[in-house]
């Protein structure tokens, strides 16, 4: 192995390379070469570092120095200012790593202080495309372990004492569900990978699979091993081409290498797997509607039980988790069951990664170990609210998930935490809102989303989520009723009670925990219909403050729609409220700021 | 059948041969698709590729009348991989030595030769027949149409026999009866040689017997089969026909030299329409249909089931029985029925297999004979333990080429049968407008090589000779059919009867040949 | 064996019984949509939802297996309110037109409306509206009204093996199609009308050239006078005209029929049928009297069986009529006549 004095660090995850981080690498390799530099630092294409809001984003080592935002015209300065002459570039650091005069490594900054990276420990720190690099760390030897020394019962004991939960979103234990499965009566059985992670803004497993396709691998086949199956398949949305193709390129080299295929490290053990591509239904991130998308039929679940322990993929029994369970799983083994219950909470051990979203400074994906508290994800870790505005509520669990209001920031992270907040863990959605967000307004947001992808299968969820939808709706245009509201609330528990899956079971969460936080703002919409936040447009009012106005006549100028009287010079002018369409234009043209909304 | 409609269902393999079961019959189509949905392998061995090929693991398009050919190859590649089940063969069977001479013939390459098929494909079905748990054997007039069909059943029976697929759920050698009550009307004694439950007609205690039930004097002479009797008029030894629901103008093989004899003979025609065949009747018959009538009818795994009146009959139509009981006293025997039940308990008394058949126990669902008393539960499936003879005989038989297909003038083989939207000869079914819509006209399959080279397009009408006469006839273009075969269906009067062969008739059956004609197409213009 | 209370009531079950099954068996009726014996259970309407005592939701009682020592409830507070928000979710997208509706009497939403006192729908808002596919000869297909049980498409696949028919779209757009939207004249839909018999609704409905209501008919059970399956249907009859034909639960066919079973009766009144009997003088056949076409028979009969001897008459008996007649026939011929030859068409 080539030895190398600095390694430079490029995140290859899709929100960089949509930022641009291709043109970097193929920069920076320009630049070595003029440099002659080639033979003494190494450009390596990573996976996702977490902070995205900060991206492109290029770590070099051995200083650690966090380069973000990088354009392509920087890789000159980088170059040859700190891999030729040794001196960081300060002014494209990542500005929480400058402090004073203190440059502060990648590992010293507050964005991923707090965090435990257990579930994305090789991301961004190993090139996901090298076999060699994951071997290199660690990579296969909790296979190895398990295969050589370990019996099937004895492994599925170690993860039950770990206490390792589904990382999906339903929080079972997975030791158990390995149990159920190992113990099902099948001639065949099989272990399936949840890789459809349809919540918007969620992409902690789409991360793992950039940046440590193999991880996912080599869980997958202690999970055959532990089971008894010798066939896996992992469910991966085709909206993910990078992480489709990385994890190709892995499955391809472990078995190339002799990781996957017959006789694994020398032992009876086969395993095979295979990716199926799912077509963009959120649904399928549901197991038995997953199951019968990879059996080639329409996605819409099956009633449970029978559960896929017992009959699963082509009614056989089948193990499924999602990616960032899997991803904990090698560690689990290498390290013990002690040392990963040693992390957490009672009922909830390990990590949780995160995908902090919304009006937070630090947008990015965050894991950190389960008892966190909310305060401190979006306070440290996410570096608080942009602009100074003032916190209003945080969405977790994706559009299912709950609205959880201020009062409750110091709460723990946990599963059982959450879910008696009213929202859940699902797979980890964290959206933070701000006083300039209306509840109303973001429950009617979910649910639009979540009638769109309701399979159509159950009366309640296909009927039930559009009657709440045209309600939201009503109520955010100014023609809702207080019965409405009561209409809604009964309406979401039938839904949560009779739906046939979690989609629909979880559906109405937006609309309780917002009724149950926020029930004032749903009342000023329907009783004096305005809209406390002043998101809902159609109960906006653009007004002229008559003492301000200087009857420029400029706003009328620009009104599209003609909504706006007055003589220049002699009158103040006025907004024809019937006419106007709220489109705020009289406010921005207006150079005496004397349009308010509200 | 030897065993019931619902054992599809419980077997590990379906041979399915001369049958288009989802179009002849279609319910029991369905339950064959949810037998293969549920596990069950299906082979099909058909000229045509038909709808279930499907759902087949294996299909077998061999050509017409080669049955017996594919069948011994079977045995033989049974026999050869060591698949028979030798207990059952020991010690329920005779005759298997004989098999084992005349099967060691058939090797997969000669029947390939005969059947048009690769001879991989016969060893592929002999193992997945041979090979499994329990098998089926599903056929109909594939199977029994032709001037051996007699044969053909036998090589089939010997395959099951062979593997000891008999007596079991899910097994047998299934035979599905096409009408609705074939398998009553024979079971009645509807046939020259025998009486109710096959009770032969030349046995002096059988004629004995009836004779004291009936208080009549009885011949023991087996009579004349439908094609016979047709034969008979020509030959002046039969004056007058009295044919009740029957329509041999449009069923029967050569319907030319049908209508010479119908036309000869006194023709008595007793329907519910003005048949083909009641054109030429010299007296006809109104009868009631089966909604105006009581009665029962046995389907085709033995089960005898209610029937029941709905409607009333138009005019003065009479229910059959009522009319045939009229003619009897008529005609000096006075005994009255009162209602059909009585019929029904009268045959009871002379037929053991119905003997435990009341109405009161068919009332919600039907009972398979046999069923020798009334506490008898029926019987879904035959020959269990040992086969009802005692032990199965194996009939080797040989396969022999159809007459039909020698002449060079006609060298193209016609093969016949039903479509699913009509019945037999569409007096019933040409009745419902929906029906006509999807069904209308007559027409033939054919290949699309073959219609290329007489430059025939599809849809266009072609003119189709035989050594009986010719037929116009819109040609059908399909890849579902092999080249040198061409396929009509016989629902339709001026159609494929006109070209069947009546002379040729099985030996033992009388069946004729109908699935094997030879013809020449040609086109018009 | 399992032991469980339903209402209060002990059920000893097998172990993999449902619910609803046990329920059943102790005459507890459990109203449901989508539920039908012969299909994989699917649970999508989600009406026969009950309370199991300590579950975290309602369960679908045609899916959930009953357990040992469950306690079950099917008409609590909570499940009737479960039920009538159900059913009041389906008529909010449900056309009222129940007084023209052909399926009224026979329609399980309207029953369910009535045992649970919906008058009408509490939402307002968009409802479906697709085009009747009339493309069918025999059923009208009226997406408009349906309410997504999927026994339609479940009864086409799994029983009777055809899958014309699929769902197409999804959430509120959900609606049961041929491939491509194309109408059922251009699926392979071979017109048993298996889906239409389970329809619980008027979305599926045969087109009627009598105008009916179903509680004016009587049913008769019968059996099918095509093929040889015997099949099990019930005659639906209304002033001596049968009006349609629904598919029994027969030991053969199991609820299922062919497109001539189902659809094809109209022989039996049709126009064209014999009324009377038929003489044939000069040549026509002219309609006479049953004395005078009995006359002519036994004339005949006696005057060839005096001349040539009873071989010389041959009669063909019917494998579509009777047992009792073609056993009768076969004694008129050879106990009456005095032949054996007698057959029927067998062979053909």
């Amino acid at each position: 192995m080539e030895l190398y004095r600095s390694h430079v660090l490029v995140c290859g995850g899709t929100g960089c390379t949509s930022s641009g981080c291709l043109k970097i690498v193929e920069k920076l390799g320009e630049e070595l070469k003029k440099h002659e530099l080639e033979k003494e630092v190494q450009v390596v294409k990573t996976g996702c570092f977490g902070l995205c809001e900060a991206g492109p984003i290029v770590i070099v080592y051995p200083e650690g120095a966090f380069y973000s935002r990088v354009k392509p015209e920087d890789v000159e300065r980088i170059a040859e200012e700190h891999l030729l002459k040794g001196r960081i570039v300060t002014d494209l650091l990542f500005k929480d790593s400058v402090e004073a005069d203190k440059i502060k490594s990648i590992e010293q900054v507050t964005f991923y202080k707090k965090q435990q990276r257990i579930a994305l420990r090789n991301c961004g720190i190993i090139n996901p495309e090298s076999i060699e690099e994951y071997v290199a760390f660690d990579g296969y030897s909790a296979l190895a372990k398990v295969l050589t020394e370990m019996k099937p019962e004895a492994v599925i004991d170690v993860l039950k004492r770990s206490g390792l939960r589904g990382r999906g979103g339903g929080g079972f234990p997975t030791g158990m569900k390995w149990e159920f499965t190992a113990k099902a009566q099948g001639d065949q059985k099989y272990v399936a990978c949840n890789a459809d992670e349809g919540d918007p803004g969620a992409f902690m497993d789409r991360s793992v699979l950039e940046g440590d396709p193999h991880a996912i691998v080599e869980a997958m086949a202690i999970a055959g091993y532990a089971i008894g199956a010798d066939m896996g398949y992992v469910y991966i949305r085709a909206e993910y081409p990078i992480a489709v193709s990385r994890l190709q390129i892995a499955i391809n080299d472990a078995k190339k290498h002799g990781l996957l295929g017959k006789n694994i490290f020398g032992t009876d053990f086969n395993f095979d797997l295979e990716i199926r591509l799912g077509a963009g239904a959120f649904v399928c991130g549901e197991e038995t509607a997953l199951i019968n998308s990879i059996e080639g039929k329409r996605g819409m679940p099956r009633p449970r039980p029978p559960f896929p322990a017992h009959k699963g993929i082509w009614n056989k029994p089948t193990v499924l988790n999602n990616v960032e369970t899997y991803a904990n799983i090698p560690q689990i083994i290498l390290k013990g069951a002690e040392w990963y219950s040693s992390i957490g909470t009672e009922r909830s051990k390990g990590t949780k990664v995160f995908a902090l979203g919304g009006k937070i400074n630090n947008t990015g994906l965050v894991e950190i170990p389960m008892g966190t508290k909310l305060r401190d994800v979006i306070y440290e870790i996410g570096g608080g609210i942009p602009k100074g505005k003032a916190f209003k509520a945080v969405q977790t669990g994706g559009p299912s998930g709950g609205c959880i209001p201020a009062d409750y920031l110091d709460t723990e992270i946990d599963y059982d935490n959450l879910i008696s907040l009213g929202s859940m863990m699902g797979s980890g959605g964290m959206i933070v809102m701000d006083e300039d967000n209306c509840m109303v307004d973001i429950a009617r947001f979910f649910l639009d989303f979540t009638v769109d992808e309701s399979c159509g299968k159950c009366t309640p969820c296909r009927e039930g989520t559009k009657r709440m939808l045209e309600i939201l709706e009503e109520i955010t245009n100014g023609r809702g009723t207080l019965e409405d509201i009561d209409k809604l609330e009964k309406l979401a528990k039938t839904i949560k009670s009779a739906s046939l899956c979690g989609l629909g079971q979880t559906a109405p969460n937006p609309v309780l925990s917002t009724l149950k936080y926020f029930r004032h703002e749903y009342e000023a919409h329907v009783i004096h219909k305005k809209c406390p936040a002043g998101a809902c447009q159609a109960l906006l009012e653009y007004i002229v403050i008559a003492d301000i106005c200087k009857k420029c006549g400029i706003c009328a100028t620009k009104c599209p729609v003609g909504c706006i009287d007055g003589v220049k010079g002699k009158e103040v002018y006025f907004i024809n409220q019937d006419r106007c369409i709220k489109c705020g234009a009289c406010m921005g043209a207006c150079p005496f700021k004397a349009i308010k909304k509200g | 059948m030897t065993n019931s409609i619902g054992d599809v269902k419980k077997a590990d393999v379906i041979f399915l041969t001369g049958s288009n079961t989802t179009e002849n019959h279609p319910v029991m189509g369905a339950q064959i698709r949810q037998a293969v949905k549920n596990g069950t392998k299906l082979i099909v061995a058909d000229p045509r590729e038909i709808p279930l090929v499907r759902d087949a693991e294996l299909f077998l398009q061999i050509k017409p009348g080669t049955s017996v050919a594919l069948s011994n190859a079977m045995i033989n590649v049974i026999l050869e991989e060591g698949l028979e089940n030798k207990e059952y063969i020991e010690n329920n069977t005779e005759g298997f030595d004989q098999l084992k001479e005349v099967v060691a013939k058939y090797t997969p390459e000669a029947a390939a030769e005969i059947c048009g098929v690769a001879a991989e494909d016969i060893r592929k079905a002999a193992r997945l027949y041979g090979g499994a748990g329990v098998a089926s054997i599903l056929y109909c007039m594939g199977i029994t149409q032709h001037h051996n069909g007699t044969e053909n059943v036998m090589s089939l029976s010997n395959l099951a026999l062979v593997t000891g697929n008999l007596g079991k759920e899910g097994s047998g050698v299934n035979p599905l009866r096409g009408q609705n009550n074939v398998q009553g009307a024979c079971d009645m004694g509807a046939l020259p040689n025998v009486f109710t439950g096959y009770q032969a007609v030349n046995n002096e205690a059988v004629i004995k017997k009836f004779e004291a039930a009936w208080e009549v004097e009885l011949s023991n002479k087996p009579g004349k089969t439908v094609p016979e009797a047709i034969h008979a008029v020509e030959a002046d030894e039969v004056k007058m026909l009295y044919i009740f629901g029957e329509n041999p103008m449009v069923s029967d093989p050569d319907q030319h030299h049908v209508e010479t004899a119908l036309k000869k003979a006194f023709l008595v025609v007793q329907d519910i329409f003005l048949t083909e065949t009641a054109e030429l009747a010299d007296v006809v018959l109104p009868a009631a249909s089966y909604a105006e009538k009581d009665g029962t009818f046995s389907n085709t795994e033995r089960r005898v089931q209610r029937v029941r009146k709905a409607v009333d009959a138009p005019g003065v139509a009479k229910p059959d029985w009522v009319i045939i009981m009229e003619l009897m006293n008529r005609l000096g025997y006075n005994k009255v029925y009162n209602n059909i039940e009585e019929i029904h308990d009268e045959i009871r008394q002379v037929t053991p297999q119905y003997a435990g058949i009341s109405y009161k126990r068919i009332e919600s669902n039907g009972i398979q004979w046999p069923c020798p008393n009334e506490e008898h539960p029926g019987t879904p499936t035959l020959h269990v333990g040992k086969p009802s003879r005692g032990l199965g005989l194996f009939k080797p038989v040989e396969y022999v080429m159809s007459e039909e297909l020698v002449s060079e003038e006609f060298p193209v083989i016609m093969t016949t049968g039903r479509i699913l939207y009509h019945y037999h000869t569409r007096s019933m079914t040409n009745k419902t407008e929906g029906i006509n819509k999807i069904a209308p006209d007559n027409f033939m399959e054919i290949s699309g090589s073959l219609a290329e080279s007489l430059d025939i397009a599809d849809g266009e009408v072609v003119r189709v000779h035989s050594r009986r006469g010719h037929v116009e006839v819109a040609a059908r273009v399909t890849d579902t059919i092999e080249d040198n075969v061409v396929f009509m269906p016989f629902h339709w009067a001026d159609g494929a009867n006109v070209l069947t062969n009546g002379d040729v008739l099985d030996k033992l059956s009388k069946t004729p040949g109908l699935k094997v004609t030879g013809v020449r197409i040609e086109k018009i213009s | 064996m399992i032991t469980l209370t339903i209402n209060g009531l002990e059920v000893q079950v097998e172990e993999g019984t449902t619910i609803l099954q046990a329920a059943k068996k102790i005459g507890i009726d459990i109203p449901t949509f989508c539920h039908d014996p012969r299909l994989v259970p699917h649970g999508s309407c989600r009406i026969c939802v009950v309370e199991v005592e300590g579950a975290r939701n309602l369960q679908a009682s045609c899916t959930t297996p009953a357990a040992q020592g469950m306690k079950v409830t099917t008409e609590s507070d909570v499940v009737v309110e479960s039920r009538k928000g159900v059913l009041d979710l389906i008529l909010a997208n449900h056309p009222l037109d129940c007084l023209t509706c052909q399926k009224a009497g026979r329609c399980t939403l309207q029953d369910l409306c009535y045992r649970y006192d919906i008058k009408e729908s509490s939402f307002e808002g968009e409802r479906k509206e697709y085009e009747i596919d009339d493309s069918n000869p025999f059923y009208y297909s009226d997406q408009s009204k349906c309410i997504l049980c999927g026994k339609c498409v479940y009864v086409c696949s799994q029983l009777q093996g055809t899958e014309a028919i699929g769902f197409a779209e999804r959430g509120f757009t959900t609606h049961i199609a041929t491939p491509f939207d194309k109408g059922l004249e251009h699926s392979t839909c071979v017109s048993c009308g298996n889906c239409v018999a389970v329809c619980p609704v008027g979305a599926l409905v045969p087109k009627s050239k009598t105008k009916f209501r179903y509680w004016e008919t009587k049913p008769v059970r019968t059996t099918c006078s095509y093929c040889g399956v015997g099949c099990q249907m019930d005659l639906l009859v209304k002033d001596n005209k049968i009006v349609e034909v629904l598919p029994a639960d027969g030991p053969s066919n199991h609820g299922l029929l062919c497109v001539k079973g189902r659809f094809a009766y109209n022989f039996v009144g049709h126009p064209d049928r014999l009324k009377t009997p038929l003489i044939r003088k000069d040549g026509e056949l002219v309609e006479a009297s049953w004395d005078e076409a009995y006359d002519l028979i036994v004339s005949k009969v006696n005057e060839i069986k005096g001349e040539f001897g009873p071989d010389a008459i041959a009669g063909f008996s019917s494998a579509r009529g009777l047992n009792e007649e073609n056993y009768l026939m076969q004694k008129l011929m050879r106990g009456v006549i005095g032949t054996n030859n007698i057959d029927h068409c067998a062979r053909l």
